[in-house]
């Protein structure tokens, strides 16, 4: 399997903490990997790294070859990488489609378009339909996304990250907030996202999700990787003891 | 006098010229606005290409059956619909108290021009506003820009259209480069809004008093004053039909377009628009230059409406457009407003300016109203994020 997306190496430090200690990641096409760790093990720094919020401040990452460190996240957007936060950075204010086609409006046909009109009309039924699909029922499409629920906001993110991705989808928790229906509805999408030939990365704590839609584990630990693993070949006593330090894999570095 | 006559909105009596006297710099530094927009390098994200795979299948827009007319209306109004009630409640009043000389096409038209002004800067602040932002200079840019035109056109002579002209684009030129030092010192200094702005408040008319040695210019050429000053196109004033393009065209960019979405989305989350590819310092900095721009065209309107510079007659301008802004319901903190609010928002004062007079009422009382409406408006708008943050 030849690696989509790979890190190597990444340092990273806010003042006296250092999030990062040479942390190395790898995803492969058309690959599902869980990044597993502890609360404070550096899985949302890594991945912010990874898409341009941070830059790293030593290390390496290439996404298909080119290195893509340092770059802005629109310059990461453009590669066909999207993020789903755990923040979510949804704008509240804005209702459901605006949220979904954030920064990548759709413009009106002809001459209104160039005067940068919007085509509103277009983008709620793309959203409405998008909602559908994750099996999100939201009553009013044009209501501020500050009044759903919070498992409302994490779909609508979610959706957001699905849609725009060419290559690679990465889910900084997505499940957390989400109900039954919605989070079987989430781990069907990352099925078919991977179906579709993109690449996925789940940041999960949920060892039942994981064990049930990755293909591989990835297990940080301070900083570090610590577990590369085969979801098939492995189980939750083992990642739980790579999550905690109790197990150490040798050559995972 | 400090800053504590809060923001009411001051001076905006009818026609004739603003109240000269005191004026310091000390007016507005207790708004509790300041938002900052710090964080790092953002260019905007090449427009992409449709979504394809989820989302290409059709289906047609389930939960989208709201009454349209509902719809419409939050369209139109959105945060303004409570002051828009209170507008038409005052409007109603003095109709009632005085009919005949209230509720006339010429009373009507002297209340709008008397709001010209503060609606034309109030269209660059909903904007400023709305990205949690604030410019508390427009009124020293005001008179700054009618001061650099009014050099300018005296340089050339001072007289005919081709002065006139050039006095036009050099009054907005001249508030647009204030408008753009605003933005830069904002998101490329990291000084929030509310210090940014109020140091070109001081340093716009600072450098205004020692260009004219504190002299009001007076010399304008007869073109400016008898067309956009006090002139009018099929009965209405230029003045007049000015501000309402202005707001026209400020409300359909905010509205309709992607410039308009992305104020809407910077003022809500400047992160999320930032990650989510938008070049935030850009856009801050077009927004700031608008307001500055604007505000040198309300520079040139008021030079033509009063023939004269009116070195101190604007330093509570700021303070009354950031009410008539804040009135119409658009957020101190982002992210929420209307331009229909903002003409609400500026017709409220100018409307009881009028009215209390008309009826006998001392106009002092305005200043009163104002500040109970000002407050009860940002009152409103923080039940209204109370109600939605405890879901
Ligand atoms: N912006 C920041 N400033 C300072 N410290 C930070 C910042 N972001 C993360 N850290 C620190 O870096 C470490 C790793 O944080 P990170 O958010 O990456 O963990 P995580 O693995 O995602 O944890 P969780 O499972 O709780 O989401 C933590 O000690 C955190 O305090
Ligand atoms: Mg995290």
């Amino acid at each position: 399997m030849t690696a989509l997306l790979e890190a190597r190496g990444v340092t990273k430090r806010f003042g006296a903490v250092e999030a990062l200690r040479g942390a190395s990641f790898a995803v492969g096409e058309g690959e599902v990997v869980a990044l597993m760790g502890d609360n404070g093990a550096g899985k949302s720094t890594l991945i912010k790294t990874i898409c341009g919020v941070y830059a790293p401040d030593a290390g390496e990452i290439r996404f298909a070859g080119s290195s893509i460190a340092g770059l802005s996240p629109s310059a990461v957007h453009g590669l066909g990488i999207e993020t789903v936060y755990q923040d979510l950075a949804l704008a509240p204010d804005l209702d459901t489609a605006a949220n979904l086609f954030l920064g990548r409006e759709l413009l009106a046909a002809g001459l209104l378009g160039r005067f940068g009109v919007l085509a509103k009309k277009r983008m709620a039924a793309r959203a409405v339909q998008v909602l559908t699909d994750l099996k999100v029922a939201i009553k009013d499409p044009t209501a501020p996304v500050a009044t759903l629920s919070g498992g409302q906001q994490q779909s609508v993110a979610v959706a957001r990250a699905v849609t725009w991705a060419d290559r690679l989808v990465i889910m900084d928790e997505p499940t957390a907030a989400l109900g039954v229906p919605q989070t079987r509805a989430v781990l069907d999408l990352i099925r078919r996202v991977r179906d579709s030939g993109r690449s996925v990365v789940l940041i999960s704590h949920s060892l039942p999700d994981v064990m049930a839609v990755s293909d591989r584990i990835e297990v940080l630990r301070l900083g570090r990787r610590v577990a590369r693993l085969v979801t098939r070949e492995t189980d939750e006593a083992q990642i739980v003891g790579a999550m905690t330090g109790a197990w150490t894999q040798e050559d995972a570095e | 006098m400090s800053g504590s006559r809060e923001a009411t909105g001051l001076n905006h009596d009818g026609g004739q010229a603003p109240n000269g006297g005191a004026r310091k710099a000390e007016g507005g530094s207790r708004e509790a606005t300041g938002l900052n927009h710090d964080g790092g390098q953002a260019p905007n994200g090449g427009a992409r290409k449709a979504p394809g795979g989820l989302l290409a299948k059709a289906g047609p827009a389930a939960g989208a059956e709201e009454a349209p007319k509902v719809r419409r209306r939050r369209a139109l109004l959105g945060s303004a619909t409570d002051i828009t009630a209170i507008l038409l409640v005052i409007v109603a009043l003095f109709a009632i108290l005085d009919f005949d000389a209230f509720f006339t096409t010429a009373n009507f038209t002297n209340v709008l021009i008397s709001a010209s002004l503060l609606i034309v800067m109030g269209v660059g602040a909903t904007f400023v506003l709305i990205t949690g932002g604030v410019d508390l200079s427009v009124g020293s840019v005001l008179v700054f820009s009618g001061v650099a035109a009014g050099e300018v056109m005296k340089a050339m002579g001072g007289q005919g259209w081709g002065a006139a002209l050039v006095g036009i684009a050099v009054s907005m030129a001249a508030g647009a480069a204030w408008g753009v030092v605003n933005g830069l010192v904002v998101t490329k200094l990291r000084v929030p809004p509310l210090i940014a702005t109020l140091g070109s408040f001081g340093a716009a008319q600072g450098l205004a008093q020692v260009i004219t040695n504190g002299n009001d210019l007076k010399d304008i050429p007869y073109e400016l004053v008898d067309n956009l000053g006090v002139g009018r196109v099929a009965g209405v004033p230029w003045l007049v039909v000015v501000a309402l393009a202005v707001a026209l065209v400020g409300g359909l960019v905010l509205g309709v377009t992607r410039y308009g979405r992305r104020t809407y989305a910077i003022g809500s989350n400047a992160e999320a628009a930032r990650r989510a590819g938008i070049s935030v310092d850009r856009h801050l900095i077009s927004v700031y230059t608008m307001a500055g721009l604007l505000a040198g065209l309300a520079g040139i309107m008021s030079y033509a409406q009063f023939g004269s510079t009116t070195l101190s007659g604007h330093a509570t301008d700021n303070l009354a457009v950031i009410a008539a802004v804040v009135i119409g319901g658009t957020s101190l903190f982002g992210g929420v407003g209307t331009m229909f609010g903002t003409l609400v928002g500026t017709m409220i004062p100018a409307v009881l300016a009028n009215g209390l007079v008309i009826v006998g009422l001392n106009s002092f009382w305005r200043d009163f109203a104002v500040g109970v409406v000002l407050v009860a408006a940002v009152y409103l708008d923080q039940l209204r994020r109370r109600a939605r943050t405890a879901r």
